[in-house]
Order: C-alpha cells, then structure tokens, then sequence
C-alpha cells in the first residue's frame, strides 16, 4: 500500500537571465533554502534528496554528487532523475515515490538550470541522434514551428490566437515576483517581434532562465504538522511515447503523450470534467501555440476548440480554468526546474501562498511537464487528504 | 512497508566493443530477456525505470534512446541517471509506492567515448577538472591515503585482482577471462601510482535488466523470487579534499542503514555472500570495512585469511566482480543480478553452496563518495 | 545581492572543447548507409505486425514492440510534410562552431514509408516551399561516400 504523500512547502531563486554572481550550487542553496523555511524545518529534518537537470547545459557529470554542498546532501540519500525537458516533473514524481515507498518522511525535490552557462540551443542540439537527426536538426523551435503548421492549416487557427497566451502568460507573470521576464506586453508586441521560425515569433517562445526549485514532500501524519495546508498528490501519470523525432509526427492525433498521461491521472484522480473540476492549471507550454492545441489534449475543450477557449476568456484567471497564474514557462524557463515549478506553483495555489498571483478557492490542481521526444508528464493535486 | 521481490534478472555477455549494436539494441536484447527469465509478457510490467547518462552516451537526453526498446511506449517511465544499484532503487520505491512490477534496465558503451573525459566532467570544473583529475587519477589518490592509513601494500590489492580474475573465470558473463598472479598484477603498466592496469576495471560494453514485483503481483512470475530485504543508499562530500578518502563513512551509513531495516545485527554472521564494486583492486577490502565485516584497515586481512574465497565464510565478488566487467552504470545492477542468481542457486560455476543471503552494492561519483546497499534473501523475512 | 559594481568584478571559466565519440550505427543503420553508397536508395525496415515501414531502419517497433527484419527497398524520392527555415545563429555540436543560417530543416515522408525522415532542403526561400511537394536526394560522389548522414548532401524539390 502507498503510503499518502503531500508538499509542504516550496522554495524558488528569483528568476534572472544571467546569475553570474552564484555558482550552480549557490543557486540551489538559495531554492533550497527558501522550501525549508516555507515548512519550517531544517536540511537534518530532510530523510533524502531527488535532483535533476541536464548535463550537458552546465557540463557537469554526476550533479547529484556535484550538488551536495548546494542540496544540502551530505551524508543523506541523494539520486539523480533526468528526462529531459520533463525533468522537473520526474523529480517530483521520484520525490513523490520516495515518500509513497514509505521509505521515507520529509524527501527534498531540487530541479535547476543556468542556461546562460552553455549555448542553448547547441545543448539542445545533442539530445537528436548523434547519427540520424544531428546534423540537420536545430533545437526544439523548428520542431514545434512544424507542430504549429500542422495544426493551424487543420483547424485555421491563427498567429493572432497564439499570440494571447503569450498576452495572458507575461500579464500573469507581472503578479509573481520570482518571475524572469516582468514587462508587460500587448498582442501587437508578439505579433510584431522577429520571426525565428514560421509560425513562431521571439515572444512566442520561453526565454532561457538560470534559477532552480526546491519542493518538500512529506508523509501522511508528518504533512499535516508541517503545512496548514498540504497539497496532496492525488496522482502522476507519464508517457514519454516517442524514441525517435520521424515517428512523432502525426501532429492530427494531437499531443499523444499528454493525451494518455492526463487521462490516466484524470481516472485516478476520478476526474471526468477536467476543464470544471480543475481549480488551476499550471502547464508546461514552451511556446504559445502549445496553449491553445494541448489543452485540447488535456480536454480542456474539444478538438479544434481551443484557440475559441482562450480568446473567450475561459484560462484567464477570472476564467473557469485559469491557466498558469505564475506566468508559465512563457516568463520562466530554466529547464531542469522549470516543470518542478509547475508543481509547485500547482502546490503553492492549493496552499493558498500565492501572493497577487493566489487564485480564490483552489481544491484541485494540474502540473504538467513537457520535453524530450514530445512526451508528457502529469500531476493532479488537492486540498483534500487523498 | 509492504514486500518486494527481484522476479526476473538478464545481462549481457561484458565485452569490450559491441559494434554490432546500439545502445537500443542492448536495452531491447536484456529486457526480453528479462521478461522471459521472470515468464511475463510486456503487458504484465507496469512500468519502466532506464538507466544512462548523458556524458557516456555522448547525447542530452540519453533515456530518449531506448525507451521503444524497453517496451516503455505506452507505459510510465522515468530515468535514474547515475549507478544501476541506484536505478533499481527507484524501481524498488516504485513497486512499493503503488506500482505492480517495475522493469529496471541499464546499459552503457564505454567503448563509444572517451572515459578519461567522461570521468573528467565528474570533477569541479572551476578548480580541478583543468588538472585532469579523472576516475583513475583520483582512485590512486585513495588507494595512496589507504595504504598510508593503515600500512597496507600493492601486494595486498594484487591479491584482490587475483582472486576475483580467477572467479571471473567461472563466470561466462564477464568481460576478462584471465590466469593472473600477483607477479602480474605487479609488473602490469603502472597507470597511476600505486595503481597498475591489472588493479584496474577495464571499460565494457553491456547492459542488465531486472524486473521488481510487489508481493501482490508476484503469483504471476515463474521464478523463485528473491526477496529486498533492506536498502539504503548515502553520499560524502563533494570535494576529494573535504573527504577523508581512507574511511567510506557514507557506505557505513547506508550498511547500518541497511542491516537494520533487514534485521541484521552481526552482517558476517547473517550475509552468505557479497557482491560489491571494486572498480580498483583496492576498493574491496575498502568497501569490506565500510559495510562493517571487518574493523578500518582489516579488509585485506579477510583475503589473507581467505574469509573472502570462494570457500571462505564470506565469498567476495564470485561473480569475477568489476575488476572483470565494468559497463559503467550497469556494473552496480549487476551486482544486484549475480547476488539473485546466487540465491535462485543459478550461478553455475561461480555458485556459492546454501546462498540464502547477499549483499549487493553500487557505487556513485567520485571514489566511491555515494553508496547503494541492497540486502537479498530467498526467504522473506 | 551583488551591485552593478560589483557585477564587473564577477568572473567565468570557459571550456569549449568538444568531447570526442565513436558511436555504433548499428546493424540495420550500418545496411541504410551501404544500400544508400551501393545504389544510392533509401531502405525500411517493415513491422511483422502493424505493418509500418520505417527509415531509418532500426529494430524495434515501440508501439508492437516487436522485432523487424524485412528489410524494405525505397526509392530516393518522398513528400515533405513540414519544414522551418532556420534563421537564428547557435553553435553546432557537429563543429563546435556557428551552424550556417538560413538553412531549411525537413520532415520528409520517403515514398512507401510510414515515419519521417529529417534532412535538409536545397531551398531557403519561404515563399517557394510549400507542405506537400516533392523531394529528391542528391546524395555525394559514390567514392566520397563515408556512412555518414552527410553522404546525403541535402533534398531537392523536384515539382
């Protein structure tokens, strides 16, 4: 039998282009430092330690030893869990099996980037097969500017329709102060920034963020003493369907990975209505078009409806599902952290420590992360014991 | 808690260079193979837990390689980055966090990159990965403070290297297959003082698989499960400097760990047999005192008084150890492997008689600073 | 928190060497490569039971999780299915240098093949692409053949 599991408290750097004044265990320190005392408690309380980013944007090999100094591992249990841009997402999923095993009390997640000390895009270029893929492949834009083609030639959706997650994202992301991009912006400034790669536009797409997370998981029993207000995990789901770029392609079946994962936790979780039981959603929407196609994957709306969803409000934060209070990964993305931070941004909503940016009565909430070979995964979590 | 058990375990033959497959096509040959040791189909395991890592595969992302060919398509999935014994732990929370069966599956080819860089990037890359500190180089630093600590000699690692080449003869998996004594091991190269070739691991290629199943799903199986009975894992210090190279306290923690969530009180009187990483000759008797079968400085004392032969009281690395197969990362699921085959009493040659409990172990970083132990039994408690 | 004084003051270690790699392709890569150098045509592999060809060739199905063997011969003509004209600069892991932009990245759906193959279009110009034309490989000299992707210079648009 599982045993339940809840976060108790979260802890984030505040989010900047470049943090050459920190080292990458620095950086931790200061998440991790920020999650303790949002449970007050101290690292001796912590039984273990998840971490993940991606080797290759720091070149460190082994960042789970690496980062003791900064994550506080020493002489504890510490493991690392890498998927890519998903990564978040598995370490809190880890944190979360750490603690459900009953193996452990009080599991610290830790997910991290410094973008800025690699070049992105090179970095990201070594996740294609080094044989078949490398040599023409160029980062994930071009792999999400076809996804984009596809579905606005199906479902004549426009650029105009993208565009407003970008709107909502940024507006939303001027009332969290961990923030990375905090200025305002209007649909003419989207519509009229530089093309990278048809259809997508430079404020169409996440920026490249240094900063790291920290969220602490704890038992049933030790979750109540800790937190007012635990956020219980009512469940995780993940696919990562794909092995190979050239088979993910049917972009008509829409995000299969997110599809099956949602569903999966939707059923666990005995969600039947997710756009009306969902009080927020913090999703995992590298770029704007993933906005109005993906939550038709998650059935926020049905097929092709989704860029009507969002124009009509319904993500907003006055909306009947509102989407990404914190600002998204659209304001935020230092990838190893950046789907631990929809977790706990989920978290910090059922909490009810969101600041400006808290929602009124959240009883339910979705993270999702996204990444590697288009692949998904998903956690709902609530207000009540479960 | 509720039980687990190892129901299915496959590896590869350890070689230097498979050129003829790919890293897919190791997950994909041992994790069939896995699933027909424990007589399950794909539709029995509910979930996946891969191995890898990014600097040996030369790829960001390295999991996205082999998902399809651990049958991962349509299943949950995550991905341990660091030591097999690690991987498997996770597989193991999972199984025991509401999953029916984990398949854990691990594979590496040290043979597609460089291993002095790959180890290299291990190493703090402001202050001392520019001085080419690399696996070798920093476990002759060890193995150096070791022998200073305790007055221990080459000689006395060169009867680590003998024993377990002569096991790895008994095992057809393993990589080396050699007749060494220690007038070999002594007049092998010398690669870092006081290390020579002989006292160390040669790089492979290989991969393993297991397959965990919790006691509600373990009818399904058709093998004798082998049953966790305790494990724990423990990090030191990042910084060699910050260490005390001689003691492994973070292996004592996870022992004890170990040892009391399995109720072990005496481990030389409860544990048959132990499986445990030498990367370098010198590791064993190392790892010998940290799991606590012997007090500081006495590990090589039990080979003296071959407490650790095959026909001693505690048989160390039957298997041939790593000193005969080293594929990085799968090398600690092996160990995890050999321990099971020893207590299904399928270990052929290498088996030691009346296995009922063993110690498996897997290394992470630098000099050993993490430690996974595992405690397998073919009785349940 | 630092100052803007401060920030002058902060320094950084560049390494910039690229890590040096001898990866397997493989059986079923290893015969693309010779069919490709020998005749100079794409080849599949087919899924015994979802029937799927795939090119590359590789030998498991996900989806089936089944072993292929039947090696399917394919022509050097396909449909591209989407594209991007690159237009932004970044360092290429293949170099260690700036990757030469614009350049049009292709996902190219090779005649009798199911799955896509990525490779590069002989073309930059967004206005003269367009999804669903028609490609053809231009592949390198026979003798300047090495099993390398870049034995395939790029794909021209045939109509």
């Amino acid at each position: 039998m599982a045993q339940k599991v809840a976060i108790v408290g979260t802890g984030q750097t505040d989010h900047k282009s470049h943090r050459p004044d920190v080292t990458g265990q620095e950086m931790i320190r200061e998440a991790v430092d920020r999650a303790l005392e949002d449970c007050g408690i101290t690292i001796r309380d912590i039984d273990a330690i998840v971490i993940g980013n991606m080797d290759h944007f720091e070149s460190i090999n082994y960042v789970d030893n690496w980062s003791i100094e900064g994550s506080g591992g020493f002489m504890k249990p510490i493991m690392k869990v890498t998927t890519g841009g998903t990564t978040g997402a598995s370490v809190a999923i880890a944190a979360y099996y750490h603690v459900a095993s009953g193996m452990f009390d009080r599991v610290l997640a830790i997910g991290w980037e410094k973008n800025s000390e690699s070049d992105t895009t090179g970095a990201i270029i070594t996740c294609s097969d080094p044989i078949w893929d490398r040599f023409s492949y160029s980062g994930a834009i071009p792999s999400l500017a076809t996804e984009a083609t596809a579905y606005m030639k199906q479902y004549g959706a426009t650029q105009e329709d993208a565009a407003r997650v970008a709107v909502r994202d940024r507006n939303n992301a001027l009332n969290n102060p961990h923030a990375h991009l905090q200025r305002p912006i209007t649909l003419e400034d989207v519509m009229s920034s530089p093309m990278l790669a048809h259809p997508i536009k430079l404020l169409d797409v996440c920026p490249r963020t240094d900063g790291a997370c920290a969220v602490v998981f704890a038992a049933d029993g030790e979750a109540q003493r800790l937190a007012k207000k635990p956020a219980w995990i009512h469940a995780s789901a993940v696919r990562h369907t794909y092995s190979w770029f050239g088979d993910s392609t049917d972009y008509d079946a829409g995000l299969v990975s997110l599809a099956r994962a949602s569903q999966e936790a939707y059923k666990k979780a005995g969600i039947t209505d997710p756009s009306r039981e969902l009080d927020v959603a913090e999703l995992y929407l590298p770029y704007t078009y993933a906005g109005i196609k993906w939550i038709e994957d998650l059935k926020f709306c049905g097929r092709g409806e989704g860029a009507k969803f969002v124009r009509e409000g319904n993500t907003n934060m006055d909306g009947m599902i509102p989407v990404n209070p914190s600002g998204g990964v659209i304001s935020t993305n230092c990838i190893g952290a950046t789907a631990l931070l929809r977790v706990a941004e989920a978290s910090i909503q059922v909490m009810g420590k969101g600041g400006k940016r808290q929602l009124p009565k959240v009883n339910k909430a979705l993270a999702t992360g996204f990444g590697g070979c288009f692949w998904s995964d998903v956690m709902i979590l609530g207000a009540e014991r479960s | 808690m509720d039980n687990i058990a190892i129901v299915g375990v496959a590896q590869t033959k350890y070689a230097e260079r498979k050129k003829d497959k790919t890293c897919a096509d190791l997950v994909f040959d041992v994790t069939r193979a896995a699933m027909e040791d424990a007589g399950l189909a794909l539709e029995d395991v509910d979930n996946v837990v891969t191995v890898s890592n990014d600097f040996i595969d030369g790829r960001t992302i390295s999991s996205m390689a082999v998902g399809d060919a651990a049958g991962a398509h349509d299943k949950n999935i995550s991905t341990v980055e660091g030591d097999g014994a690690f991987g498997a732990l996770y597989g193991a929370m999972r199984t025991l966090g509401g999953f029916g069966t984990t398949l854990v599956v691990a594979h590496a080819k040290g043979s597609e990159g460089d291993v002095k860089f790959i180890t290299n990037g291990m190493f703090e890359p402001i202050y001392q990965r520019l001085l080419g500190l690399e696996s070798i180089s920093s476990s002759a630093l060890q193995a150096r403070m070791y022998m200073d600590r305790y007055g221990l000699t080459e000689e006395d690692f060169a009867r680590v290297s003998v024993k377990n080449h002569a096991n790895g003869k008994n095992n057809p998996y393993a990589h080396l297959q050699l007749d060494v004594t220690v007038d070999d091991v002594m007049n092998s190269e010398k690669l870092a003082d006081p290390l020579k070739k002989l006292d160390c691991s040669p790089v492979s290629d290989g991969a393993a698989a297991i397959i965990i199943a919790n006691e509600s799903h373990i009818s399904k199986a058709k093998t004798k499960p082998v049953w966790v009975r305790g494990m724990a894992h423990c990090s030191d210090a990042y910084l060699l400097g910050d260490r005390d190279l001689a003691v492994p306290q973070s292996l004592a923690a996870a022992s004890k760990k170990a040892y009391t969530m399995a109720g072990i009180n005496d481990p030389m009187k409860s544990i048959d047999l132990v499986e445990l990483y030498d990367a370098f000759s010198y590791m064993e008797p190392m790892w010998l005192e940290g799991m606590g079968f012997c007090e500081a400085g006495k590990g090589a004392t039990l080979l003296d008084q071959g407490v650790t032969a095959m026909s001693g009281a505690l048989p160390v690395n039957p298997s041939g150890g790593v000193l005969s197969s080293h594929a990085m990362l799968v090398a600690g699921l092996a160990r995890i492997i050999e321990s099971v085959l020893q207590l299904r009493g399928e270990a052929g040659q290498r088996q030691v008689e009346n296995a009922k409990t063993a110690l498996a172990h897997g290394i992470n970083g630098a000099c050993g600073q993490a430690h996974c132990v595992w405690i397998l039994g073919n009785q349940k408690k | 928190m630092t100052t803007e004084r401060d920030y002058d003051k902060l320094l950084t270690v560049a390494l910039d060497k690229a890590m040096p790699y001898d990866w397997s392709i493989g059986l079923h890569g290893s015969m693309f490569f010779q069919e490709i150098r020998e005749n100079q045509r794409f080849v599949g592999i087919r899924c015994p039971q979802c029937k799927k060809v795939y090119v590359p060739p590789r030998r498991v199905c996900g989806p089936c999780y089944t072993e292929m063997d039947e090696l399917v011969p394919l022509s050097d003509t396909g449909t591209l299915r989407a594209f991007s004209v690159v237009n932004y600069p970044f360092i290429d892991p293949n170099t260690g240098g700036q990757r030469p932009v614009p350049y049009t990245y292709g996902y190219i759906q090779m005649d009798g093949a199911d799955n896509i193959f990525s490779h590069i279009i002989n073309e930059t110009d967004v206005s003269k692409i367009e999804v669903g034309m028609r490609l053809k490989a231009v592949f390198k000299p026979k003798e300047k053949m090495q099993g390398h992707i870049t034995d395939i210079i790029h794909f021209d648009i045939i109509s």
